[in-house]
């Protein structure tokens, strides 16, 4: 594998299978990974949802809710609110908004991911997993196009492949993997 | 910060142009959502690039007009967050009913949902009556709608849950009459609401109230326009007077955290110190 350009930030999306797949990714992750990770997960009519808790639970690093106007900082991971999109601006900070849902989804990837694209460029990495939307595909092919790192789990590893596969018909990412590579691969960004 | 680029060039102009021209301030909005909602009015409005339609703005009233509508955001529901509504009926309405007669301020009505929904919750309390609201907004079309209080029925009818979770005491639809694929809302609900063209970003305070309502406006805003409307939700606040923020929005962080205490801190409502 080639080495890597700095990676400022992660932004991961998952939808349906998502919880199991975010956790075989995240329960091996220090406490003193310092690359902030920031997730949008995709919940069935969850208004309060207990994602940060259940996540907390199984992980040693910090696990907070993307709040608006908060700053992101290294070494946590933080989730998108339900009801409410999702943005990073160009400060790397959090904002949140309440436009229509996007694939019937708010929080959006493809919104949290095109933000972040803009506020980070080429120091950036994408993670993309199981889901049965299309939600994603667009962001990652910014991300891409922003000469950031974009990861795709395998469609035939993932428990819903269509939104893994729907971002795979649109660009070529730098590595589609099964999640175990994955994860090892997130560990590599750190020591870059 | 890497360096701008033309689109964010193009942006920061464009806000420019319309705050020389028209006087609407949208310089310090936050800028992830703004910019989505200038490219999605860009291709709506056909144009090539932002600069483009800033000329077709500077020029042409109409054209700005309709950009207006896709800068600003209308809310989605009546009693959005019933829970909020639940604990303003039981924590905030006890207070509310010790004054001879109360001022309310709802900030960034939009199309009026929020409205709305404040007005029942008011008259259901008794305290429609000796209640004066104004309803403020910087999108005239909006204002305009709110003021007809005809909304899809589809969607009322969807807000029915909604009322009931927030402690409704009737049935929703006492409230509107049904008529093709609208609902127009009882006119008596409006009868003391005074409808206004108010911006946060560039106007002051008009009235002394007992409660602000201002849910999820201030997140379309950066922190120093976000500091600019705590600081005049604060002065027009009478002594001990309450602040509803939206369910995702607080002021724990802001300068003005000093200037109120948590009344239901899970659902953002605050009391003037």
């Amino acid at each position: 594998m080639e080495n890597f350009k700095k990676i400022e930030a992660i932004v991961i999306g998952a939808s349906a299978g998502g919880i199991k797949a975010l956790l075989s990714l995240f329960t091996q992750l220090p406490a003193n990974f310092r690359i902030p990770i920031i997730v949008v997960l995709h919940m069935p009519d969850a208004r309060e949802s207990r994602l940060v808790e259940v996540f907390q639970h199984h992980m040693a690093i910090r696990v907070m809710p993307a709040e608006d106007k908060s700053y992101i900082a290294p070494a946590h991971v933080y989730f998108a609110l339900p009801g409410y999109h999702l943005s990073i601006e160009r400060d790397r900070s959090f904002s949140l908004s309440c436009e229509e849902p996007i694939h019937y989804s708010r929080p959006s990837i493809d919104i949290l991911m095109v933000s972040a694209a803009d506020a980070y460029g080429e120091s950036l990495a994408g993670i993309l997993l199981t889901g049965a939307s299309q939600d994603g595909a667009q962001g990652m092919l910014q991300i891409h196009e922003a000469g950031g790192l974009t990861i795709i789990q395998d469609p035939n590893d993932a428990e819903i492949a269509t939104m893994p596969q729907s971002a795979l018909d649109l660009f070529t990412p730098d590595f589609t993997l099964p999640l175990p590579q994955i994860q090892q691969l997130i560990f590599r960004l750190e020591q870059c | 910060m890497k360096n701008p680029t033309s689109v964010e060039i193009e942006l920061k102009l464009l806000m420019e142009a319309i705050y020389l021209k028209y006087s609407y301030d949208f310089r310090d909005y936050a800028g992830a959502s703004q910019k989505r909602r200038v490219l999605h009015a860009m291709s709506q409005l056909r144009c090539e690039s932002i600069s483009e339609m800033q000329a077709k703005v500077l020029h042409d009233p109409d054209t700005f007009m309709e950009l207006l509508q896709y800068l600003t955001i209308p809310t989605t529901e009546m009693f959005r967050d019933p829970d909020y509504f639940l604990a303003l009926r039981e924590q905030v309405v006890p207070f509310l009913k010790t004054y001879p007669s109360l001022k309310i301020w709802i900030a960034g009505c939009s199309t009026g949902e929020e409205l709305y929904s404040m007005a029942i919750l008011l008259k259901e309390e008794g305290l429609l009556e000796r209640s004066i609201i104004y309803a403020t907004d910087i999108n005239p079309q909006s204002l305009e709608k709110a003021k007809k209080g005809i909304f899809s029925l589809d969607r009322v009818r969807n807000y029915t849950g909604n009322y009931q979770a927030a402690g409704g005491k009737y049935a929703f639809s006492d409230y509107y009459i049904a008529a093709y694929d609208g609902a127009l809302f009882d006119r008596s609900l409006c009868e003391n609401v005074s409808f206004a063209d108010h911006s946060l970003a560039t106007d002051s305070v008009f009235a002394e109230t007992q409660l602000v309502c201002c849910r999820n406006v201030m997140i379309y805003f950066n922190h120093a326009l976000q500091e600019r409307a705590l600081g005049l939700f604060h002065e027009s606040l009478c002594h001990r007077g309450f602040l509803g923020l939206g369910s995702k929005e607080s002021i724990e962080f802001s300068g003005h955290a000093n200037g109120f205490e948590p009344l239901v801190k899970a659902q953002r409502i605050y009391r003037k110190r």
